[in-house]
This record gives structure tokens, C-alpha cells and sequence, in this order.
């Protein structure tokens, strides 16, 4: 009952927080938002499981019953983790209370309302990621994107009205397009599922009990639905070229909406399509290697040069997420220990390196009123301490050793390297690995520019060191970069247990 | 659901099982009673809590019996009265509880409504009357029953649009729908004389048992039609729909909400039971295809309606079009019909989309009723910034506008979801895309209001002078209702297809 518990805390501190008023809201949200962290940590200390949750696996903290039954499918409240799911959460909780913090200063009005809607959005989140039943699964992933609207639309910068809409009509179109897509295997299956639970259904898609539906025979079913569902969740991940909603939605969002965005949202996707397409359908995904690799690293070169030719700092960062997404996917479609085992690793790394670095040039943005990197140079000389994490924070993103961005991009050039689902892997991987260069380009280019360089700034605003709650939360997670760096079995064996059973038996 | 209540030993008289509407009857003649007393200085919180009392008690009653199983396969079956032509059963039980329910949030906002209102008396009793009428409706077993309940909900209608005697909208208002209701009660009824002509009965069961050797297909086919246009323009159906809008628009904003969710869920009453029970798919004569009708009539409708909301600028009137979409939700319950197939989901799901409907519509039309009573105007613009000044109920609007979209986490999207997944059992995949397709673009206009009252900063300052205790409830009622029907769904489809499915 632990989970529930979680959620349901998260959800009565929504409440609380909504209806606080305005002064104290902000340390309240952070005070009560540290329950479901403890909760998370007490689940991970405590986890005791093994394999894949969908593959036959033993869950963790599982619940399951019965909600409701609807025309002989019934439809479960079954929520439970293993070892891909449980790093997730303790991402989403950890993540919440440092963003929460972080929103301390820039969130001046309508306070209470902004730390209801992010709370109640990480009670959505968490579950996303212990929800093991669609439906319920597929009520929480609509449910973020209510909070999301809000916090985007009410509280971000100029153009918030038109990123709010478009950030809300791409994802919950490709929700419709992913839910049709899911729900024609559903009904493909017919007798051989009773519920629409995902291990039951993994299981019956794996051992080929998929028939013919609405005309289509069974290989043409599941090849229709895979690409729906790609398509539905390649939105949320995102990747080129339907990733257009991404840095409108960044750029208009307060610094900490940007960092739940790019830290949690986006796993959203990358966590559903190794839940989905990749633990379901492994023979669809093998067989569309080529295209999906090649989206893959479009998405992570094209990205990256995306991000070389911005002057705005968070759109820099935010551009950087589509690339760092798209090594996600290439791991994921290598489907190697390593491959996929580090792709779930680099949705941890990434959460919290890119939360770092949107923080980063949030505190920057706070003191200056500026991100545009023409405005400024040397302001290390007056914030030497930001400076410094932002610039500890760019080498994780780089990938420099014994930082948590090395150990996921290391692992996953590992896995597709020696992936054998096809011949031409290895160019692949090779084509991708460029972007760490172009990754490094842009960061150092960004940093020698605004940090370094001779003191000079286009504003009226004094350029003093951020105050300790600001600076606080990116040193945390500088901290859990380097711990996860430089020890990555804290997640990695549980991770590499949940992911083997995706790669042996079933279609490959 | 609860299989094993025993109630009673030996049975009660079968009458008591029409306790639900006569209770709502019997409130009617005690608010006149209360008002003969003193006329002049009846108190409003007496009326307002007799009505509220009343109904609850009614929906009570109602619940009870459709926890006992009275009317129910396990208890006996239907309970059949008055020579065959009012049944009591278990859907008419369901109906019972929109009915009440709507009836209870309607009363209570009205209290704040008609606080500087005369003929207060005379409204609750009206509202109560046509809510009697409509339960009448659910529990019609004749054609004969069927336009008596039907007049007895309509006519208190018509005096509640117009309500407001001194604004011109109103009576207006009243005039139109009294006109059209007129004519439309006029061709049911002649649909219902053709089909006496070709089946000498009216008893719905005896109709079913006459149609099948009839040598007068067509004759019946006219008076089917003519029964589906009458239906049509109860349910406020495309092309029946005219009224609606300006109806709605007009009338006061309680009864806009009573007249679009309560008296709407009548007209599928009486449309259920009327089709499924008096022209059964196996029995009907070929060329009498109603369920086709029904097809292009649920089509159309969502489609229409659904185009029409897009682009209004008044909220109400938004709303009002978007209840005729919705009615092409609820049409699939008719439509996605076929021998022998798994009729009782279908027309459970749209039963179960009514009733958290009965909800979500509701409050809506109450929290419209909330701004009015604030004076604030009733296009986009003028809800612009309402969040500020009311967090609370704008949570809830939000809560009422994402639900009729069909998002979760709210109980709007179970209950569409439930529609469209039967519709697709049933094997009639297009008729659910079509409606997953409004259902999506219907979203536009409904974050519309959301935007207006979150995003948008408001063009003039305007003061809450009061937060009307009634409204304020009524709307926050309808809000936990719609939220709590999330989790809540699984009995309420549950008992919705049982009960469906007893009809076939």
C-alpha cells in the first residue's frame, strides 16, 4: 500500500498547498512534498524484486484489484515497480521538492495555485510510473497534462497563451493517436486477455496471440499499432521532427515547469515506449530498426545543432534534451543489456542533469533578467558559486567520467555497439556518437561567452551570488549526479535485472 | 450488484414501488400548501429546503430500490402496474436518481436565484411537477403513459423558461420552446395514433407482440418516424435542436441546467424504452429500420452541435450547443443496437453517460448561474480573470468543462470511454471514432472557458459583493460528484448494464 500512500499524500498536499494562503505556500509545498521523497527512499531501501514486471517478473509493492468491468474486459487498480519503474519515481519525487524549492523566487503571484498544480502533478507522475494496468496507467498520463496547461499558461513569460495551447493540443493528440493504436491490440487479442493489464497483455502479445481486427490480419494489426503508438509517445519524448512543441513550451515556462518538463515529462515518453513497443512488440521494433535508429540519430545530431545556433541559453538547454532523448532511443532499439539497461539509466542521468542546468540558467535569469548569451560575459566574477555548478553540470551533460551522464551515455554506446538486431549498429552508434561533440561545442561556446571573459552586462539589474535557496537545490543534484556517477549499481543491478527478460524469449 | 438483500417477507403493495415519483408529486403539493398559508411572506429557505428535501429523499428511495433489486430479474422481474402501463424496473429506477439528483443541485440554487424573485412557491413546485413528469417518463409502458408523462414534464417547463416574466429573453424563450414543443407533441402523437391503427394496441408490449405479420410496413414506419422526431425534440437532437439554444439562452440558469440535463435524460428514457421494448430489432418488419435512423440522427448530432459550440462567443450558449453534442453521445446507446448483440452494454454505457452528465452539465449550468448572480456578462471575455477573485468554483468549472471533454481524471471520461468502448464491441467502430474525434475537438471550445478564467487577466475589476451559500454548494456538489464518479464508476456501470440489459 505504499504506493497508494505516496499518491495519495501527494494528492492531499495538492489540496492543502491550493488552499494555503499565498505567503507561507512555498515552504509548505516544499515541507509536505518531502514525504513522498521519504516514501520513495523507503521503497528503494526496502525493494526486494526481481525481472520485469511485465515479463513474469516479481513486482514490488504490489496491489491489485478489480475497478470496474466493462464488456468482459475488467479493468484493474494494479500499481506496483521494478527495478525500471522505481528509479523513475525516486527521480519524480526528488525532482518535485528541488523544483519547488527552486520556484521560490521567481513565482511572486497566484503562489498557493502554482504549488497545488505541481504537487498534484507528481502525484500524477508517480502514477504514471507504478501503474501497471492501461487504464489506470492512461489516466494518469492524461492527468499531467492538466497541471501542465496551468502552470505554463498562467505563469509563464510573454507568448505563454500560444506554447500552453500548443504543448496541450501535440500531446494530447498523440495520446488519441497512441490510445487507438493500444487499444486495437486490445481488441486484436479478443479471448486471450480478460483485462487490459500490461503484464497480461505483453505476455499474450509476445506469445503471438494477437488476430485479425477491423480488417486487418495480425502482422498488419500490430505493425498499425506500433507505429501509433511510436508516434504517440515519440511526441512526449520528443524526437525530430515532432519535437516542435518542446522549446516553445520550454522557453514560455517559469524555471521550475522547465524543469519538471525536461527532468520527468519527457521520460514520460522514453519510460512508455520501453513499456510499450519495446517490451511488447520486439519483433516490430527489430524489424523497423533501421528507421527508428535513424530517428534516433536525427534526432540526436539535429538536436544538437539546433542548440549550437540559439543566443538564448534555454532554448540551448531545452534543444539539448531532443538529442539526449534521442541516445535514450537508440539504446532502447539496441536491445542489449546494455543497450536498453543504459537507456534507462540515461533517463535518471538526464532528469537530473538537465534539471540542473535548467535550474542554472534559472538562478542566472533571476538575478539578470536576461538568458540571451549577447547580453553578458564574466558574470562568474559576481556569481562564482552558480557559475561553478553550472559549469560542473555541463560536463556531466558532456559525459565526463565519474558524472551520471558518462555512465549512461557509456552504457548505451556500449549496448548498440555490440547490438546484433542489425548489421549496421555499429554506424549507427558511430553517426551518434558525434553528437557528444556538437554537445560539447555548444556548452563550452555558451559558458566561455557568459561566464567567462571579462565582466560585462546590458542591464540595470546588480549581478550579486544567488540567495542559499536558489543555489541549494542545483547543488543537491550536483551531488546525485557525481554519487550516480560514480556509483551507478545503486540503480544499475536493479535496473539490468528488470531489462534481461526483455531481450531473451518471447519474439527475439 | 448486492445480490442477497432480502427486504421483505411478503411483498408490499405493488404501488409503493412508485414511492420515488410520488414523493417528488407530494413535495409539489406541500410547497403549495406552504405557499397557501402565507403567500406574501413565505420564507425561501423553507421552500428551497422542502424541494432539496424532498427530491433527496425521492433519490433515497430510489437508490434503495435499485440496491434491493425491487422491479429487478432477482426480485421477480418488472414490476407492472395500472393494467401494464406504467413498469417499474430497474432502469427507471436509474433514470429516477438523474431526475433527483438535477432536481436536489437545482433547488438549491435556486435559493439564491430567486431571492429577489416573487412566485418562489410556484417555482419549486413546477420544477418538482416536472421532475414527477419525467420519472412518470422512465417508468411510461404505453404510448398512451408515454405523452401523458411527457406533457406533465414539459408544460411546468415551458411556465420555468419564461420564469422571468420581465426580461424579454425569457419570454421569448418560453414562447419558442412552448411553440415548438406544441407542434413536436403534436407529431408524436400522431405517430403514436398510426402505430395504434397498425397494431391496436398501445401497451408497448402489445405493440411488439402486433408488428411482426402487419401488412401495413409503411403506415408503422411513418409512426415510428414520427415518434423518433418526437424524441428527437425532447433529447434537443439535430434537426430538432432549434429550440434548445435559445431556450437555454433565455431561461433562468437553474432551469437551463434542469431543462439540459434532467429533461434531456427523459427523452432517452422514453426513447429506450419506447424502441427497445415496443419495436424490437428481431420483430420489426424489414423496411423499418429505426436503428439507421438513429445513426445518422447520433452523427449529426455530435457532429452539429459540436461545430456549433466551436464557435460561439456566449458561454451559455456554448454550452448549450455542446449539449446537443452530447445527446449524440447518449444517441449511440440507440444507435450501436443489433440482434443479438451486446445491446445491454451499449445502452448502459449511454445510461451511464447520462447520469454523470446529470453531473457535469449540471454544475456547469449552476456555476454560470453563480456569475450571473455576480453580475458578471456572459461572453469569454467577461470571464476573463475569474479565477482570481473565485479559485474555488472556477476549480470547479474547470473540473465540469475537462470532464465534458472526456480527460481524465474525471468522471466524464470513464463514462465516454465506457460509450465508445461498447459501441466498438458492438461492432461499430465509426460510430465510436466519430464520436473520439468530438470528443477530442471538443476540447477546444471547452479550455476555451478554462483559459478565460485561468490565463487571462480581467479587463475590468470587478468585486464579489457575495458568495450565495446555495449556488456555492450546489456547484461544489456537482464538482465532487463529477471527481468522485472516477472511481465510483465501476457500480454505477455496473448496475447501468444490468439494468439495460433486463430490457432485451
Amino acid at each position: 500500500m505504499i504506493i497508494e500512500a505516496l499518491i495519495a499524500v501527494t494528492f492531499l498536499a495538492a489540496l492543502v498547498v491550493f488552499v494555503a494562503p499565498d505567503e507561507y505556500a512555498g515552504r509548505l509545498a516544499a515541507a509536505l512534498s518531502a514525504l513522498p521523497i521519504l516514501g520513495s527512499l523507503w521503497m528503494w531501501a526496502q525493494y526486494d524484486a526481481s525481472g520485469n514486471a511485465l515479463l513474469g517478473g516479481s513486482i514490488a509493492f504490489e496491489t491489485d484489484a478489480v475497478w470496474l468491468t466493462l464488456g468482459g474486459l475488467d479493468l484493474h487498480w494494479f500499481v506496483g515497480v521494478d527495478g525500471i519503474s522505481l528509479p523513475l519515481v525516486v527521480l519524480t519525487t526528488i525532482l518535485s521538492t528541488l523544483a519547488i524549492v527552486s520556484a521560490w523566487t521567481p513565482i511572486t503571484e497566484r503562489e498557493s495555485q502554482f504549488y497545488g498544480l505541481m504537487l498534484f502533478m507528481e502525484a500524477n507522475l508517480i502514477g504514471v510510473f507504478t501503474a501497471l494496468d492501461f487504464f489506470a496507467w492512461f489516466v494518469f498520463w492524461e492527468a499531467v497534462l492538466v497541471p501542465m496547461y496551468f502552470l505554463i499558461g498562467v505563469w509563464g513569460g510573454p507568448n505563454r497563451r500560444y506554447a500552453a495551447i500548443k504543448f496541450f493540443v501535440y500531446t494530447n493528440v498523440a495520446s488519441l493517436v497512441m490510445f487507438i493504436g493500444f487499444i486495437a491490440l486490445v481488441f486484436g487479442l479478443g479471448d486471450s486477455v480478460s483485462s487490459m493489464r500490461l503484464p497480461e497483455i505483453a505476455q499474450a502479445l509476445r506469445a503471438g496471440e494477437l488476430g485479425a481486427f477491423a480488417g486487418l490480419d495480425a502482422a498488419t494489426l500490430k505493425t498499425v499499432a506500433f507505429v501509433a503508438t511510436f508516434l504517440g509517445f515519440a511526441v512526449k519524448v520528443p524526437v525530430a521532427p515532432l519535437h516542435t512543441w518542446l522549446p516553445d513550451a520550454h522557453v514560455e515556462a517559469p524555471t521550475p515547469v522547465s524543469v519538471m518538463l525536461a527532468g520527468v515529462l519527457l521520460k514520460m515518453g522514453t519510460y512508455a515506449l520501453l513499456r510499450f513497443n519495446f517490451t511488447m512488440m520486439p519483433d516490430v521494433a527489430t524489424a523497423l530498426v533501421v528507421p527508428i535508429a535513424g530517428i534516433a540519430v536525427i534526432s540526436v545530431i539535429y538536436g544538437a545543432m539546433l542548440a549550437l545556433a540559439q543566443q538564448d541559453l534555454k532554448r540551448i538547454v531545452a534543444y539539448s534534451s531532443v538529442s539526449s532523448m534521442g541516445y535514450v532511443i537508440l539504446g532502447l532499439v539496441a536491445y542489449t543489456t546494455y543497450g536498453v539497461g543504459g537507456a534507462t539509466f540515461q533517463m535518471i542521468a538526464h532528469g537530473l542533469i538537465s534539471g540542473l542546468m535548467f535550474m542554472a540558467v534559472g538562478v542566472i535569469y533571476n538575478t539578470t533578467h536576461t538568458r540571451m548569451v549577447g547580453d553578458m560575459s564574466g558574470i562568474a566574477d559576481r556569481m562564482p558559486l552558480t557559475a561553478g555548478i553550472f559549469v560542473a553540470g555541463a560536463f556531466g551533460y558532456m559525459g565526463l567520467p565519474l558524472m551520471a551522464g558518462f555512465a549512461g551515455e557509456f552504457f548505451i554506446f556500449k549496448g548498440s555497439f555490440e547490438s546484433t538486431v542489425h548489421a549496421g549498429m555499429p554506424l549507427f552508434t558511430a553517426a551518434a556518437m558525434f553528437g557528444i561533440v556538437i554537445v560539447a561545442g555548444y556548452l563550452l561556446f555558451a559558458m566561455q561567452r557568459t561566464l567567462f571573459g571579462p565582466f560585462s552586462f546590458d542591464g540595470e539589474y546588480e549581478i550579486t551570488n544567488a540567495p542559499f535557496h536558489d543555489v541549494a537545490p542545483l547543488a543537491v543534484l550536483l551531488l546525485l549526479t557525481i554519487v550516480l556517477g560514480v556509483a551507478p549499481d545503486l540503480f544499475f543491478g536493479m535496473i539490468q535485472e528488470a531489462v534481461n527478460p526483455i531481450l531473451t524469449g518471447g519474439g527475439l | 450488484m448486492f445480490d442477497t438483500i432480502a427486504l421483505q417477507t411478503e411483498p408490499a403493495a405493488a404501488w409503493t414501488a412508485l414511492a420515488p415519483a410520488l414523493l417528488l408529486g407530494l413535495t409539489g403539493l406541500v410547497l403549495l400548501g406552504i405557499d397557501t398559508i402565507s403567500p406574501k411572506e413565505t420564507s425561501n429557505t423553507l421552500l428551497a429546503g422542502v424541494s432539496a428535501g424532498g427530491s433527496l429523499l425521492a433519490f433515497a428511495v430510489a437508490a434503495w430500490f435499485l440496491v434491493a433489486g425491487t422491479g429487478q430479474e432477482r426480485t421477480g422481474g418488472p414490476i407492472s402496474l395500472y393494467g401494464d402501463t406504467l413498469v417499474v424496473d430497474g432502469m427507471s429506477l436509474f433514470f429516477t436518481l438523474i431526475f433527483t439528483v438535477v432536481t436536489a443541485m437545482v433547488t438549491v440554487a435556486a435559493y439564491d436565484y430567486l431571492r429577489e424573485q416573487s412566485h418562489r412557491a410556484e417555482f419549486y413546485s413546477l420544477v418538482l411537477f416536472a421532475a414527477t413528469g419525467m420519472t412518470m417518463m422512465s417508468m411510461a409502458n404505453s404510448l398512451a403513459t408515454v405523452f401523458i408523462s411527457l406533457e406533465l414534464a414539459s408544460l411546468p417547463s415551458y411556465a420555468l423558461v419564461a420564469f422571468l416574466k420581465k426580461n424579454r429573453g425569457s419570454v421569448e424563450a418560453g414562447l419558442k420552446y412552448f411553440l415548438v414543443g406544441s407542434v413536436s407533441s403534436g407529431v408524436m402523437v400522431f405517430g403514436i395514433s398510426l402505430v395504434y391503427a397498425v397494431t391496436g394496441s398501445l401497451v408497448l408490449g402489445d405493440v411488439a407482440a402486433a408488428i411482426g405479420d402487419t401488412e401495413m410496413a409503411g403506415v408503422l414506419g411513418m409512426g415510428v418516424l414520427m415518434i423518433v422526431g418526437g424524441v428527437a425534440y425532447k433529447t434537443a437532437s439535430v434537426p430538432f435542436h432549434f429550440w434548445a439554444p435559445e431556450a437555454y439562452e433565455g431561461a433562468p440558469a437553474p432551469i437551463s441546467a434542469f431543462l439540459s440535463s434532467a429533461s434531456k435524460a427523459a427523452g432517452f428514457a422514453v426513447a429506450f424504452r419506447v424502441f427497445v421494448e415496443a419495436f424490437p430489432l428481431g420483430a420489426i418488419p424489414a423496411g423499418v429500420d429505426w436503428v439507421l435512423a438513429f445513426q445518422v440522427l447520433a452523427v449529426v448530432t455530435m457532429t452539429l452541435g459540436n461545430f456549433a459550440a466551436a464557435t460561439q462567443e456566449n458561454v451559455k450558449r456554448m454550452l448549450a450547443y455542446s449539449s446537443i453534442g452530447h445527446a449524440g453521445y447518449a444517441l449511440i446507446g440507440l444507435a450501436a443496437l443489433t440482434a443479438g448483440g451486446p445491446n445491454g452494454d451499449v445502452l448502459g454505457a449511454s445510461m451511464a453517460h447520462l447520469l454523470v452528465y446529470g453531473f457535469m452539465n449540471t454544475g456547469a449550468f449552476l456555476f454560470i448561474a453563480l456569475v450571473e448572480h455576480w453580475g458578471v456578462g456572459r461572453t469569454f471575455e467577461d470571464y476573463n480573470g475569474l479565477a482570481s477573485t473565485a479559485p474555488i468554483a472556477a476549480v470547479a468549472m474547470t473540473v465540469f468543462m475537462f470532464s465534458l471533454a472526456g480527460l481524465p481524471p474525471f468522471g466524464g471520461f470513464l463514462s465516454k470511454y465506457a460509450l465508445f468502448f461498447s459501441a466498438i464491441e458492438a461492432g461499430f467502430w465509426w460510430l465510436a471514432a466519430v464520436g473520439a474525434i468530438n470528443s477530442a475537438l471538443s476540447l477546444f471550445y471547452y479550455s476555451r472557458v478554462v483559459k478565460a478564467m485561468w490565463i487571462e487577466s480581467p479587463a475590468q475589476d470587478f468585486e464579489i459583493t457575495s458568495r450565495p451559500v446555495g449556488l456555492y454548494a450546489a456547484v461544489l456538489f456537482a464538482g465532487l460528484g463529477t471527481l468522485l464518479l472516477l472511481p465510483a464508476f465501476g457500480p454505477v456501470i455496473e448496475t447501468a448494464q444490468a439494468v439495460a440489459a433486463a430490457l432485451f
